[in-house]
């Protein structure tokens, strides 16, 4: 295989070298936790990057595996004391196999140039799909379905994803949030809410809360009905010139001059998009903005925090116990861990509960669950195992595709845990404080 | 090179189809282990769930005289198990059970794949103490604590991993099983063969079972942490701690360079002005701690430490140490390339050594960064380099070489707690000296006279 174009080969040899092999990585990686075998390590996957580099090794299709195999979780990047650029390395290694098509299949294919090429490209197509979902959802069709018994007509794996087929919201976020919504107060800030691809249609309602919640903070909240997806279900999937093009339509909409923050609630999207510069590295267009925006981006909790976040008045709350889980990308991509825990402290009444090994990963990661079934199934029941055992009846956490998985894991696994987004709990108390307050509620 | 077809179709019967790999995509990750600017291409990777497999799999290699090499979770620092080139690299990960913790007689029996954090949470569970911490104990394995004699940050106090072996289940490499030791703590008969194993490096035998001491938790503990001017107020300072006589459980130390990386990575607040930070914990009855605690900070001052920080809690306790324990990572952002070296020296010879290291990185113009554990004289100098740069590679190796000759010119050792293996395999002849080889030779020629152990490790056959 030639080096040409190659993303391992061309790649700045620095940052694989800079793996020194440690093992430190070992133990917080569940698939090598789960097989104990180094190929499915942190620094077993490096090393194999490593040997294509080098042309010790050719892109191959296990190698193409290996690669999908991989969460991404990131947890070997919070472990490793050498500081090694895990995420940019597995982005870059996807990107390979993408390139070198050794995973290519009709039906890879079909399913890839649906979702990431055009459903997650352009939102409108997404809306219109989550429109057509609702309405079969709507009507009554799928409990129709259902019952009917012809979905055991279907092969296993694709009654499987039925069941986890999401709750389409009667409402998108565009249909929820005003396009500017002022700040209760003087005003403080200025800042952009992005309000996600998938999020915008199963969970408008967080992005709701979100709002409110910034303009509780005297926050002027920015909130254009068309958005577009922050891209980083493209980078992470071995797109990166789809991610580009995404950041820059991004930038283009919210030009980060303008803003004070660039505000995101969904931890993978958040890992993502502090990195436009990285991303744009040789746009000589849009690199200054790309930076600008880096340094504006913002995790919705840390922002609160940053700002200093006014706790909601005590009366009229109910005691409520809460866990939190934690999303991979927010706490080992962003390094978000306790800001989240303090918000949710601020909360009058709440007792948090520490969920045992509350930042390994719960099978989500991105499509992970959708892609390789059996190892997320696997993370999904040790999660659920844990959040049983605080007996916690409702468990937060900061991201959609989280969200979305403990909400069928608490259906699959019968655990009697509600399952929320720490802003949607935040959002809650600031309107317990007065029933009239209805600024912002459409 | 893949190992014969017939060969590995034998292994394969053994242990399972699965349970040996050949491709490779599975190979090149386990072609190093956790030292820098090593790697050799195994010729299968094999994985035994039994003793009884262990013994099979090493009959097998005997009879074929195919090289073998034990591996727990490969982060041995000296090349101890990088594989030998086409080797069954024999991967004892799946051999982790812990079969027994005896609370009568305060004993823990594991077998060899358990990690060292497992053994260490078990004992905790009931209440007891496993003391050695090796730096990467969260993953390796107590088979190859064993195997490397592993050290850790309480070395002064506690000993270290030979301190704590008992007994040893090991396969020879003939594929005869022995048991070497009990729970007794007097025991007297014959020569101590667990103690040849203990720190043999793979060379003697497999060990698959490990039988350790377990101690009680201490009930107490104080940290803090001093900072000083000069190196030599530091090393009085600790001179004059052992000399109270106060054993401390942790005395560790930063030179100026790692307090510099750790500032920048960590802002912790440390002065960037002082050319030695000691980290200092007692732990024991809550009296004798709060005692011994109020006599180092006043031994500290009386040294002339610039500032003596006492931890009011266990977050602030936890804050200061943080400085020694991110020292290593701070060092090893710097650069590519990070070489950890563990040359020791008598307590005594410390702060000698400290400036030997620092004039030797001016001399070949390197950047050496040294931390390391102050009360028992083992060092960690440590190289920031580019492996890459086959120049200044060459610097760092004449700077080793005069690091280590001054070691032993002090009475020390090239290796405190990382093992011979290969990276300091030319440096043993000499430091061991005619007689010492020729014994170590013979010895492993009598135990394994086909030489299939590890071989090319520790030192060469004649």
């Amino acid at each position: 295989m030639s080096g040409a174009g190659s993303h391992l080969k061309n790649f700045d040899y620095s940052v694989v070298q800079q793996c020194m092999h440690c093992g430190l990585c070992l133990p917080t990686c569940p698939t090598y936790d789960d097989t104990r075998l180094e190929r499915h390590s942190p620094r077993g996957r490096i090393s194999l990057m490593r040997a294509i580099a080098d042309d010790r090794l050719e892109v191959t299709r296990v190698f193409g595996e290996e690669m999908y195999f991989c969460l991404g979780c990131l947890a070997c990047m919070s472990a490793c004391p050498a500081g090694v650029n895990y995420a940019e390395l597995f982005e870059h290694a996807r990107a390979e196999v993408e390139r070198t098509r050794v995973l290519q299949s009709p039906k890879r294919s079909l399913i890839r140039k649906l979702t990431v090429a055009w459903l997650f490209m352009d939102l409108r197509w997404l809306r219109f799909v989550g429109r057509l979902l609702r309405l079969y959802q709507r009507l009554g069709l799928q409990r129709l379905v259902r019952a009917s018994g012809i979905l055991k007509l279907l092969p296993a794996r694709l009654r499987e994803l039925e069941a986890m087929t999401p709750t389409i919201l009667p409402r998108f976020s565009a249909e929820l949030i005003a396009p500017i919504t002022p700040p209760v107060g003087p005003k403080r800030f200025r800042v952009a809410m992005l309000t996600g691809c998938v999020q915008d249609l199963i969970f408008s309602d967080v992005n709701r809360d979100t709002v409110e919640v910034l303009a509780q903070n005297g926050c002027e909240v920015v909130t254009p009905p068309r958005q577009f997806c922050c891209g980083s279900l493209h980078g992470h999937n071995g797109e990166p010139e789809l991610a580009r093009t995404l950041a820059r339509r991004s930038l283009d909409l919210f030009p980060p001059d303008q803003f004070d923050a660039i505000i995101s609630n969904a931890g993978g999207c958040g890992s993502h998009l502090k990195h436009y510069a990285r991303l744009l590295h040789d746009d000589p267009q849009y690199l200054a903005r790309a930076r600008e925006w880096d340094r504006k981006a913002r995790d919705i909790h840390e922002w609160l925090i940053e700002i200093g976040t006014r706790p909601p008045l005590s009366a009229g709350q109910p005691p409520q116990t809460v866990t939190y889980h934690e999303s991979c990308h927010l706490s080992h991509g962003q390094k978000i861990t306790s800001q989240p825990r303090q918000l949710l402290r601020l909360i009058p009444n709440l007792t948090l509960v520490e969920l045992p090994e509350s930042n390994w990963c719960c099978g989500s990661a991105g499509i992970y669950n959708i892609t390789q079934p059996e190892m997320a199934g696997k993370l999904l029941s040790r999660k659920m195992g844990h959040i049983r055992a605080t007996q916690a009846p409702t468990v937060a956490t900061a991201n959609s595709g989280c969200l979305l998985q403990l909400i069928n894991g608490a259906r699959e696994h019968r655990v009697d845990t509600r399952v929320v987004h720490p802003i949607s709990l935040l959002a809650q108390a600031y309107r317990r404080e007065t029933p009239a307050n209805t600024v912002l509620r459409p | 090179m893949p190992l014969a077809a017939p060969i590995l179709q034998e292994l394969g019967q053994l242990l399972g189809p699965d349970q040996v790999l050949t491709a490779k995509e599975d190979l090149i990750p386990y072609s190093f282990d956790g030292t820098a600017a090593l790697r050799e291409m195994p010729g299968c990777i094999a994985f035994p769930t039994t003793t009884e497999q262990v013994v099979q799999v090493l009959q097998l290699a005997n009879r074929q005289q195919i090289p073998v090499v034990t591996r727990g979770s490969g982060t041995g620092l000296s090349g101890g198990s990088l594989p030998s080139p086409d080797s069954i690299v024999l991967c004892l990960v799946h051999l982790n059970r812990i079969l027994e913790l005896d609370q009568a007689n305060l004993t823990l029996l594991a077998e060899a794949g358990a990690t060292t954090q497992a053994i260490s949470d078990a004992s905790t569970a009931a209440g007891l103490f496993y003391p050695p911490d090796p730096g990467s104990m969260k993953i390796s394995t107590i088979g190859g604590n064993v195997a490397e004699n592993s050290g850790g940050l309480r070395g002064l106090k506690y000993g270290v991993t030979r301190n704590y072996v008992m007994g040893l289940e090991v396969v020879l490499p003939q594929g005869e099983l022995l048991w070497t030791g009990n729970k007794c703590v007097k025991d007297v008969a014959g020569y101590s063969l667990k103690d040849l194993f203990v720190g043999s490096e793979g060379t003697l035998g497999v060990i698959t079972k490990v039988l350790l001491r377990l101690i009680p938790r201490p009930a107490a503990k104080q940290t803090m942490v001093a900072t000083f001017a000069q190196m030599d107020q530091a090393a009085d300072a600790v001179s004059a701690i052992i000399a109270a006589p106060i054993i401390p459980c942790t005395l560790e130390f930063l030179d100026r360079t790692t307090i510099g990386c750790v500032e920048d990575y960590a802002r912790i607040g440390l002065p960037l002005d002082c050319e030695a930070l000691l980290l200092m914990e007692t732990d024991g009855h809550p009296a004798v701690v709060a005692d011994e605690a109020a006599q180092m900070e006043r031994i500290c001052r009386a040294k002339g430490a610039k500032e003596v920080r006492v931890a009011r809690d266990e977050a602030e306790a936890t804050r200061l140490a943080s400085a020694r324990r991110t020292a290593f990572s701070a060092l090893a952002r710097v650069a590519p390339t990070t070489i950890l070296e563990d040359a020791t020296v008598p307590r005594s010879e410390l702060a000698k050594m400290i400036r030997f290291i620092q004039e030797i990185a001016r001399k070949y113009n390197l950047r050496i960064g040294t931390f390391g554990h102050m009360g028992d004289g083992n060092l960690h100098p440590t190289c920031l380099t580019d492996e890459r740069n086959q120049e200044e590679m060459h610097r760092v190796e004449l700077a080793f070489k005069e690091i280590f000759a001054e070691a032993v010119r002090l009475g020390g050792t090239i290796t405190g707690e990382h093992g011979i293996g290969v990276a300091k395999k030319s440096f043993l002849p000499e430091f061991a000296g005619d007689a010492q080889m020729r014994v170590l030779r013979e010895l492993r020629r009598t135990l394994d006279p086909k030489q299939i152990l590890n071989p090319g490790k520790l030192f060469d056959p004649s």
